[in-house]
C-alpha cells in the first residue's frame, strides 16, 4: 500500500495511476490526484517529507519542541523567526526549515514556555497552527479547582494557553493540534476529578439517546429546556394540588347554589368549622402553590417594580385576609351578612393562574423552535485527514485547512471547497432551494448541508463562529432580541401598566366604599381583588415580541434573514421595489442563447470555428461562446493569427478557414453579404441579446448570440409583487434597448437604464421623494449604496458580503420569490402582532373597567373575582398560542 | 358622608399617592462600574423579581461583562433582552449566564424580560 500524495488516500500498489519522477514512483488513487499532482509536484513532495510535530524532554531538563509554521515565503522569514525565538532565555537551538515549513526548538525546562516560543514567532509575523477550544467544566466549586485545572493544562505539551472560568463553568484552551489532541486534554481535566463536556453537541447528543432508549426520540434538550421541562412539571402539581382542594371549597362556599342540607348554609355552626378548616387549608394553597407569587412579588417590591406576581399576591391575600377575619372574628363586623368568605377566591385564581403559567412555558417553548432547529443542524464530527490518517473528531476540533472527507447521505461538518471527488448536495436547510446542487473540485460547501450521491474531500474554508450557519443562528438570534417600531408603544404602557392597576383597584374599592350599594365593604372587596386579577401584563408584554420571534425563525426555515424587527415592519409597508437586473432579475453571467446560421452552414460548425477563435479572448461574452460549445462536447482548435479590430470585433484562422466573428461594422469593413441576417440580428437585439456576426472564410456563415439569461422564476416573482400591490421598478447600467427588451419579458414597466453604480443610491432616493417607501434589491458590490439608501435593503445571499452587510433581509437562495416570500411573512408577522396587542389591549381595555364595576350602575352586573382570575390565566396563553399559528405560515409560492 | 368613608376616602387616596411615589417617581440607585485590569468592566446582576442591581454606569468604549444569575425558576425573567443592542440571553435558573457588550455610544441602553415587565437600565457615559 501506498498514500497518494495529493489527497492523503491509501492506494494499492501497483496503481493505475502514478507519475515516475526523480528515479522515485508516486502512486495516486484518481486521474484527478495524479493530474494534480503534474501540475506542481514540488507541493505534494515537500508535503510528503515533512516533519510531524513532536514535543519532547530529555534526560538533562532540555525540552524539544516541534511546531508547524503557516506564511513561510521566503527564506529571509526563516532568519527573522529564528532570531526572534533565540531572544527568549533558554533557547539553545531554534531552527526553521523553510522546505517543510516547521520550526524546531531545543529549550532548557522551565526557563521558557510553549506559549512564549509562539508569541515569539508571532512577534516575528508568522503563525504556528494553532486552534482554540471550549470545554465545558462540572464540578468546580472555588478558585482552587480553577487554578489546579489551568496549571495542570499548562504543562502539558502542545498548550498554549487555558484559562479557566468558574462563572461559565468552562476551559478556553488554546493548543497546537498535532502536538495534543482533545482527548487528552479531556484527561488533564477529568483525573483532577472534574466532569468535562463539550460547549457544543455532546450534551445534546446524549440526552438525544437517552431519550432514544426510552422508545421516542424527542427534540434536543438542553439545559434552558430541562429547566422549562422542571418548571412546567412543578407548576402543574401546584396546579393540581390546588385544583382538587379547590373543589370542596367552592362546594361549601356556595350551598345555596348547590342545594346543600340546612346544616350547611350559611350562619350554622358547622359551616364556620368548615370555613375555618378552609381558612387553614388554603395556606398550603397560598405558600406552596402560589409561592412564587409571593416571592416575586416581594423581589419586585424590593427592587421598587411592580409585576403580574404583584397583582395576584396582593389580590389573594386581601381575599384570605378579609375572609380569616371574618371566620374568627365574625363579631367585629356589624351585620352578619358582612361576615362573608372569599377562600374560593384564594383557591381558584391559584389554581387557573398557576395552570395557565404551565400552558404559557410549553407554548413559549415551541415559539423558540426555529432557532434550535438550526442549531441541531450542525455536524457532531468531521472525518478529518490528518497525517495521511483519516479520524472522526469532534466538530469544535476542525481547524482551517483540514481536510475533510464526506461520503454519501453524510452530513458537511463546516464550510469550505472541494478539492477532490464531486457530489450532488442538499443545502436546503441553509438555502431553501429544494433540488440538490451538483459540486466539483473548487465549488463551495456549505456546512449542515448534506451531500447526496458522491464522496469527496473538500478543504476546511470557515470553521466555528465563521460558518454560514454559525452566522445565520447569530443574525437570527440577533433579529428576535431586536425590536419592532410598533412595540414602542407597548413599551410606554408597560412600564406603568402593574402600579396604574394597583391604583386603579385602590380608587375602585373607595368608589365603592363609599358610593356603592349595600353592603358596601363586600363590594368594594370584590371589586378590588377582581381588577388586580384581571389585569394581565403578561398577555401586554408578550404580544410583540413572542410573535416577532416566530416570524424571524419561520423566515430563517425559509432562507430569508430577517435582520430586524423594524425591517420586518417596514418590509410590509413598501409602495415600491427597486430590481437590479445583472444577479438579481438575471444569472448575472452571459451565456449562449442562440445559434442561427446562413449559406449552408452548421449550426455545430459555427459554433465550433467561432468558439476556437474567441478561446484567445477573455471577454465574458468570449467566455459564454466557448462554455456554448463545451457544452455541447464540441472540438475545438487553437486559433492562427488571432487579431482583435477594436469596437469591431476578431479575426483568427482556424484549421486554415478564416473566421470573422464581429458587429455589422466588422462586416461592412470585410464587405461580407449578410443576406438578411441583419433583421435577425436586430430582433435579437430586441429580445436584450447580444448579436455577433460570423464569416467563415469570407462567406456570412450565421450569427450566434448571447445573452444575461432571465432567472426561471424572475417573471412569476414579478407577477406576484406586482399582485400584492407594489410598483416594481428595474435598475440597470445597461443600454435601454436591452434594459427595456428585459424588462418587457419580466413584466417591468418602469425601467431605469444607463445608470452608473454610484448613482443607483439617487434613483432610489429619487423614488423616496416621490413619498413612497421603497425597497432595493441587489447583489453587487455596487448595489450596496443603494440597499443602505432603500428604506428596506434585500441582499440576494449568493452575492457579496458587502451587499448582505448593507442590507436589512438577506435572501440566502437567490431567486427572487424570496423577496415575495419575505414580504408575505412580513405582512403575516405584523397582522399577527397587531392581533396579539389588540387582543391584549381590548382584553385590559374592557376587562378592567368591567372588574371595576362599570357595567353595575346599568346592569347590574359585576365580574366574579373566579371568571376574572380565568381571564388572567388564559389571557397570556392566547395571546402565545396565536404567535404560534404563525408556525403554520406557508408562502403562497415557492 | 360618615367618618368611615372620610377615613377610607383619605386612606385610599394616601395608597395610592404613595404607590406611584413608590413604583413610579422615587429615585433608583445607581451602580457605577469600575474597569478590572484589563480594561473589562464587570457586574454581577442577580434576577429575582427583578434586576439588581438594575441601574449601572458604564464608561462608553470599553468591553463590558454583565453576569446574569438568576435566582428564580419563575418564566417571566427567563429571558434577557437589550433591544437596543440586539442581544439576548437565555438564563437557566442558578447558573451565572454572562453577557459581553461594547458601547461606543454614550447614552442610556435599557434591558428587560422578555415581557418587558422587569427592567433595568445601562447608563454609558
Amino acid at each position: 500500500m501506498a498514500h497518494d500524495p495529493v489527497c492523503g488516500m491509501e492506494v494499492k500498489v501497483p496503481s493505475e495511476y502514478y507519475i515516475d519522477l526523480d528515479g522515485k514512483r508516486y502512486e495516486f488513487c484518481s486521474e484527478n490526484c495524479q493530474n494534480k499532482f503534474a501540475l506542481d509536484p514540488n507541493i505534494y513532495i515537500e508535503k510528503m517529507n515533512k516533519v510531524e510535530p513532536t514535543y519532547r524532554t530529555t534526560s538533562d531538563g532540555i525540552e524539544k519542541l516541534t511546531l508547524p509554521i503557516n506564511g513561510l515565503h521566503c527564506t529571509s522569514c526563516v532568519n527573522t523567526i529564528e532570531r526572534e525565538v533565540k531572544k527568549l532565555p533558554g533557547v539553545r537551538v531554534a531552527r526553521v526549515n523553510y522546505a517543510t515549513e516547521m520550526a524546531h526548538v531545543e529549550y532548557m525546562n522551565g526557563e521558557t514556555s510553549t506559549e512564549a516560543i509562539i508569541g515569539a514567532i508571532k512577534k516575528a509575523g508568522y503563525q504556528t497552527g494553532q486552534s482554540t477550544l471550549k470545554i465545558g467544566i462540572r464540578g468546580m466549586y472555588c478558585g482552587s479547582c480553577v487554578s489546579k485545572i489551568e496549571k495542570e493544562l499548562k504543562q502539558k505539551s502542545g498548550v498554549i494557553s487555558a484559562s479557566v472560568d468558574l462563572g461559565t463553568e468552562s476551559a478556553i484552551i488554546k493548543y497546537v493540534p498535532g502536538l495534543i489532541q482533545l482527548d487528552d486534554l479531556k484527561d488533564v481535566i477529568e483525573k483532577l476529578g472534574y466532569e468535562t463536556y463539550p460547549i457544543q453537541g455532546f450534551k445534546q447528543e446524549k440526552k438525544t439517546i437517552e431519550k432514544e432508549t426510552k422508545g421516542k426520540v424527542e427534540e434536543s434538550a438542553d439545559e434552558n429546556q430541562l429547566a422549562r421541562e422542571k418548571e412546567y412539571k412543578t407548576l402543574m402539581r401546584k396546579f393540581i394540588f390546588a385544583a382538587i382542594l379547590s373543589l370542596p371549597v367552592i362546594l361549601f362556599s356556595y350551598p345555596d347554589l348547590w342545594g346543600l342540607p340546612e346544616q350547611f348554609q350559611k350562619g350554622t355552626e358547622l359551616l364556620t368549622y368548615i370555613w375555618l378548616g378552609m381558612a387553614f387549608l388554603s395556606l398550603p394553597v397560598m405558600f406552596w402553590s402560589g409561592s412564587q407569587f409571593y416571592s416575586g412579588a416581594w423581589a419586585a417590591f424590593k427592587n421598587r417594580s411592580a409585576n403580574m406576581h404583584t397583582l395576584i399576591a396582593t389580590g389573594i391575600s386581601a381575599a384570605w385576609l378579609y375572609s380569616a377575619v371574618a371566620v374568627l372574628f365574625p363579631e367585629i363586623f356589624p351585620s352578619e351578612q358582612l361576615a362573608d368568605v372569599f377562600f374560593d377566591v384564594v383557591f381558584v385564581v391559584v389554581a387557573l393562574v398557576v395552570l395557565g403559567m404551565a400552558l404559557e412555558i410549553r407554548a413559549k417553548g415551541k415559539s423558540s423552535e426555529a432557532i434550535k432547529k438550526l442549531i441541531g443542524l450542525q455536524a457532531k464530527t468531521a472525518r478529518v485527514q490528518r497525517n495521511g490518517k483519516e479520524t472522526d473528531i469532534p466538530i469544535e476540533e476542525v481547524v482551517l485547512d483540514d481536510i475533510i472527507i464526506v461520503r454519501p447521505g453524510e452530513k458537511i461538518p463546516v464550510d469550505g471547497e472541494i478539492v477532490d471527488g464531486s457530489s450532488t448536495v442538499d443545502e436546503s436547510m441553509i438555502t431553501g432551494e429544494s433540488i440538490p446542487v451538483e459540486k466539483h473540485i473548487g465549488d463551495e460547501v456549505i456546512g449542515a448541508s448534506i451531500n447526496k450521491t458522491g464522496s469527496f474531500k473538500f478543504k476546511a474554508t470557515k470553521v466555528g463562529k465563521d460558518t454560514a450557519l454559525a452566522q445565520i443562528i447569530q443574525m437570527v438570534e440577533q433579529a428576535q432580541s431586536s425590536k419592532a417600531p410598533i412595540q414602542r408603544i407597548v413599551d410606554n404602557v408597560s412600564g406603568y401598566f402593574v402600579p396604574a392597576v394597583i391604583i386603579l383597584a385602590i380608587l375602585s374599592f373607595v368608589t365603592w366604599y363609599v358610593f356603592g350599594p349595600v353592603p358596601q365593604i363586600i363590594y368594594a372587596l370584590i371589586v378590588f381583588v377582581t381588577v388586580l386579577v384581571i389585569a394581565c401584563p403578561c398577555a401586554l408584554g408578550l404580544a410583540t415580541p413572542i410573535s416577532l420571534m416566530v416570524g424571524v425563525g419561520k423566515g430563517a426555515e425559509n432562507g430569508i434573514l430577517i435582520r430586524s424587527g423594524e425591517a420586518l415592519e417596514t418590509a410590509q409597508k413598501l409602495d415600491s421595489i427597486v430590481l437590479d437586473k445583472t444577479g438579481t432579475i438575471t444569472q448575472g453571467k452571459p451565456s449562449l442563447t442562440n445559434v442561427i446560421t446562413s449559406n449552408g452552414f452548421k449550426e455545430d460548425e459555427v459554433l465550433a470555428l467561432s468558439a476556437s477563435v474567441e478561446r484567445s479572448s477573455e471577454h465574458p461574452l468570449a467566455e459564454a461562446i466557448v462554455r456554448g460549445a463545451e457544452d455541447k462536447n464540441l472540438t475545438l482548435n487553437d486559433p492562427k493569427e488571432f487579431n482583435a479590430v477594436p469596437g469591431h470585433g476578431v479575426e483568427a484562422n482556424v484549421d486554415g478557414r478564416k473566421v470573422l466573428l464581429g458587429n455589422l461594422k466588422m462586416m461592412n469593413k470585410f464587405s461580407i453579404q449578410l443576406n438578411g441576417l441583419e433583421e435577425q440580428s436586430r430582433r435579437l437585439a430586441d429580445e436584450g441579446k447580444t448579436p455577433m456576426f460570423v464569416s467563415i472564410d469570407n462567406k456570412a456563415a450565421g450569427i450566434i448570440a448571447v445573452a444575461d439569461i432571465i432567472k426561471p422564476d424572475s417573471k412569476e416573482a414579478i407577477a406576484q409583487l406586482k399582485k400584492l400591490g407594489l410598483e416594481v421598478v428595474m435598475i440597470t447600467g445597461d443600454n435601454s434597448r436591452t434594459a427595456n427588451a428585459i424588462g418587457k419579458q419580466v413584466g417591468i414597466d418602469r425601467v431605469l437604464a444607463e445608470v452608473l453604480p454610484e448613482d443607483k443610491a439617487f434613483n432610489v432616493q429619487k423614488l423616496q421623494n416621490e413619498g413612497k417607501k421603497v425597497a432595493m434589491v441587489g447583489d453587487g458590490i455596487n448595489d450596496a449604496p443603494a440597499l443602505a439608501q432603500a428604506d428596506i435593503g434585500l441582499a440576494i445571499g449568493t452575492g457579496t458580503d458587502v451587499a448582505i452587510e448593507a442590507s436589512d433581509i438577506t435572501l440566502i437562495k437567490g431567486s427572487l420569490k424570496g423577496v415575495v416570500l419575505a414580504i408575505q411573512l412580513s405582512k403575516a408577522t405584523m397582522k399577527n402582532i397587531k392581533e396579539n396587542l389588540f387582543g391584549a389591549f381590548f382584553y385590559n381595555g374592557l376587562g378592567i373597567p368591567i372588574a371595576a364595576g362599570l357595567l353595575y350602575p346599568f346592569f347590574g352586573l359585576l365580574l366574579s373575582p373566579l371568571i376574572a382570575g380565568a381571564a388572567m390565566a388564559f389571557s397570556s396563553v392566547t395571546v402565545v398560542t396565536n404567535a404560534n399559528r404563525l408556525r403554520r405560515f406557508k408562502p403562497k409560492l415557492k | 358622608m360618615v367618618l368611615d368613608q372620610i377615613l377610607v376616602i383619605i386612606g385610599g387616596l394616601a395608597l395610592s399617592t404613595w404607590v406611584a411615589w413608590y413604583f413610579w417617581f422615587s429615585e433608583k440607585e445607581a451602580v457605577k462600574i469600575q474597569a478590572a485590569a484589563g480594561g473589562i468592566q464587570e457586574a454581577v446582576i442577580k434576577v429575582k423579581g427583578g434586576y439588581t442591581p438594575d441601574v449601572l454606569i458604564f464608561e462608553a468604549g470599553k468591553p463590558i461583562k454583565l453576569n446574569f444569575v438568576r435566582e428564580e425558576t419563575a418564566a417571566c425573567t427567563e429571558e434577557v433582552i437589550f433591544s437596543d443592542l440586539n442581544k439576548r440571553a437565555t438564563l437557566t435558573p442558578f447558573k451565572t449566564i454572562p453577557v459581553e457588550l461594547t458601547i461606543d455610544k454614550p447614552g442610556e441602553y435599557g434591558f428587560q424580560c422578555g415581557m418587558g415587565m422587569v427592567k433595568g437600565k445601562l447608563i454609558v457615559q
